[in-house]
């Protein structure tokens, strides 16, 4: 095979040693520059278009929203203030239909969602720009495709109480109550660990890492794709619906079948 | 001996023993004689099945059974089958629920096939007489008790179980030596040391860092933020080789925060807690559940098991429930590393009332 060594291709040719280097850092320099000078322009876009989101979302908020939590937000008698309850409040509470509330109950009900993704977000901007609050989570945070194993773990500790081990749902006191977890958008599920909505307790990024809520959201993703390995699971709601079922039909079947013994054959 | 009191009677002799006035007669303890005894009346007429009526139903009553028989047979094959043609995929952990499910079937059918076709066999085609079978006198013939303590006798002269004292009182002895491994054994499963100060003292000691569950990494009290929750062990429970598990029934706690203006302090616990943050034992007063059902906005825990409810912003006493005492509080500052600690252990036992306990 004809192969030029490196040394004698350098001896031949017409180019400098350094020409490559200097071509090189013209080029970087070239593509740097024009990068710089393209995202400075996006950035002036961004702004502009969330100032234009941040507007929107006040008209919103003052149509919607103000009655309870007052117009700048400062909270009333039937609303608690939302400086510093941040974006991903509000994405979560709006997003999932609590808000606006129906009533004043024990809870807010879960209801068809009355807003599009575009005002929710135009709402999220006005009070994210009220105070620093917690913000959406990237992408990356609620995949679903962390560790199950461990997910399952840290949600039976800090999570299975309320929510119960299969995230079914389960009863608290005085007509609370914590939601079923099954079909949940991974984003709120994120959000409430964050923001602690009405009763659920605070888990910020300091107690469980992003990487540790996501592998909670992996985990409740696994739940809710992988059939329940002991058969027919009646609602994942343990001795409630499983000791109903068998008291029913179990002794039931037992009875007939002890009636059915002692009778005398037609 | 036996054939005389021996229980199966025909018909006729139960009637004419029914209507043999047994019990007139009057007994030496009772004096009362009874003069308007109803008469016994003896069994109802007998009601024929269809199968005795009908030699067609009784076919057929015939081919069910067989039928049943027949189905047994296909379900204790079908298990086998089932077994073959739906493995377990170790990866796969749904597999395991179509094993079982047609496992089950096929053996359900197998057994259930025999049992209700064995039971119907004897309600439709086997007789259908009404009969009465007469307990027989529990006392032996005079005959067979005497070969009874002849056996004793003999066997007692040929092994010299009375006359051989050495050898009677060696095995009498062994006899009594042998369950005392057993006891000495059985004994030792009981805590070495004394079980009662083991339930007055969990693993947290003054100084002890308050770390996460499960990881054990330390909690600084910055990290607790209003409306937190964290479920705490001692720092280096997680690290322990032995006992793990009864050191973290003991010494599991709760850590929250509360707005200081919502939390209502004691005097005597003023140094408890650190700017509203607040840490109780996990373990139930009443039952020994694990209480981690928490409210943020009520300040309310719940304990799953029995419902008892404790008031957090007071110092976690019951406002519901059948708990008998608040939740025991863990005294908590903070080091110069900024980490929560605990400033002792609990000031009194964890969990649920037990005999010797002083409260």
């Amino acid at each position: 095979m004809a192969t030029t060594s490196p040394a004698s291709a350098r001896r031949v040719g017409r180019r400098h040693p350094m020409a490559t280097t200097a071509l090189l850092v013209v080029g970087l320099l070239a593509t740097g520059g024009a990068y710089a000078l393209a995202t400075t322009t996006a950035t002036a876009e961004t702004r502009a278009a969330s100032a234009q989101l941040v507007d929107d979302g006040g008209k919103l908020f003052a149509a919607n929203c103000a009655s309870c939590h007052g117009m700048n937000a400062e909270g009333t008698a039937a609303g608690p203030t939302l400086i510093g309850a941040g974006a991903l409040a509000v994405d979560f509470q709006v997003g999932t239909g609590r808000m606006p509330m129906a009533g004043s109950g024990p809870q807010a009900e879960i209801k068809p969602v009355q807003f599009n993704q575009e005002q929710i977000d135009a709402m999220a901007a006005w009070v994210a720009d009220l105070a620093p609050g917690p913000a959406v989570p990237s992408a990356r945070f609620i995949a679903g495709d962390g560790d199950a194993a461990n997910g399952a773990e840290l949600f039976r500790i800090n999570c299975a109480m309320c929510h119960n081990v299969a995230g079914a749902g389960g009863a608290l006191t005085e007509g609370k109550w914590a939601p079923g977890l099954a079909g949940v958008d991974p984003v709120h599920v994120y959000g409430a660990m964050v923001t602690g909505p009405q009763n659920m307790p605070v888990f910020s990024d300091l107690n469980l890492t992003p990487e540790e809520k996501n592998d909670i959201i992996t985990y409740l993703r696994y739940v809710e794709e992988n059939p329940s390995v002991g058969g027919w699971d009646l609602g994942s709601l343990g001795p409630v619906s499983e000791g109903l079922f068998i008291w029913i039909f179990g002794l039931g079947a037992l009875i007939g079948v002890t009636i059915w013994l002692t009778a005398k054959s037609n | 001996m036996a054939e005389a009191d021996d229980g199966v009677n025909s018909e006729a002799t139960s009637k004419a023993l029914a209507a043999q006035d047994d019990h007139s007669a009057p007994v030496p303890a009772v004096a009362v004689v009874r003069a308007d005894r109803i008469a016994n009346p003896g069994f109802p007429p007998e009601r024929l099945r269809v199968t005795d009526l009908d030699p067609k139903k009784e076919k057929q009553a015939e081919r069910t059974i067989g039928a049943l028989f027949f189905l047994s047979v296909v379900g204790s094959v079908l298990a086998v089958a089932a077994y073959v043609l739906f493995p377990i995929d170790e990866l796969d952990p749904s597999t395991i629920r179509l094993n079982n499910m047609f496992l089950g079937v096929g053996i359900t059918l197998g057994l259930l096939g025999v049992g209700i076709g064995a039971v119907h066999w004897s309600k439709a085609l086997m007789h259908g007489h009404e009969l009465v079978e007469q307990r027989h006198p529990t006392r032996g013939s005079d005959e067979s008790r005497e070969k009874a303590v002849e056996v004793f006798r003999e066997a007692n002269a040929e092994s010299g179980f009375t006359r051989r004292n050495l050898v009677r009182n060696s095995l009498i002895g062994a006899v009594i030596a042998a369950p005392i491994p057993a006891i000495v054994l059985f004994r030792d499963l009981a805590p070495s040391e004394d079980p009662i100060a083991l339930l007055k003292h969990t693993m947290w000691e003054a100084g002890t860092r308050l770390a996460r569950d499960p990881s054990g990494t330390p909690i600084k009290a910055s990290e607790v933020t209003i409306g937190s929750v964290f479920h705490v062990i001692p720092e280096g429970l997680a690290e322990l080789e032995y006992h793990r598990l009864e050191e973290k029934a003991k010494a599991a706690v709760l850590l929250m925060r509360l707005p200081v203006n919502e939390l209502n302090v004691s005097e005597d616990r003023a140094s408890w807690s650190y700017d509203g943050i607040v840490a109780y034992s996990k373990i139930c007063t009443h039952v020994g559940c694990p209480v981690a059902l928490y409210e943020q906005q009520t300040h309310h825990l719940l304990c799953p098991c029995h419902q008892s409810s404790f008031d957090v912003a007071n110092e976690a006493k019951v406002i519901f429930g059948p708990a008998a005492r608040p939740l025991p509080q863990l005294p908590i500052s903070v080091d110069d590393e900024g980490y929560l600690i605990a400033t002792s252990d609990f000031n009194e036992p964890v969990g649920p009332s037990f005999w010797e306990r002083a409260l």
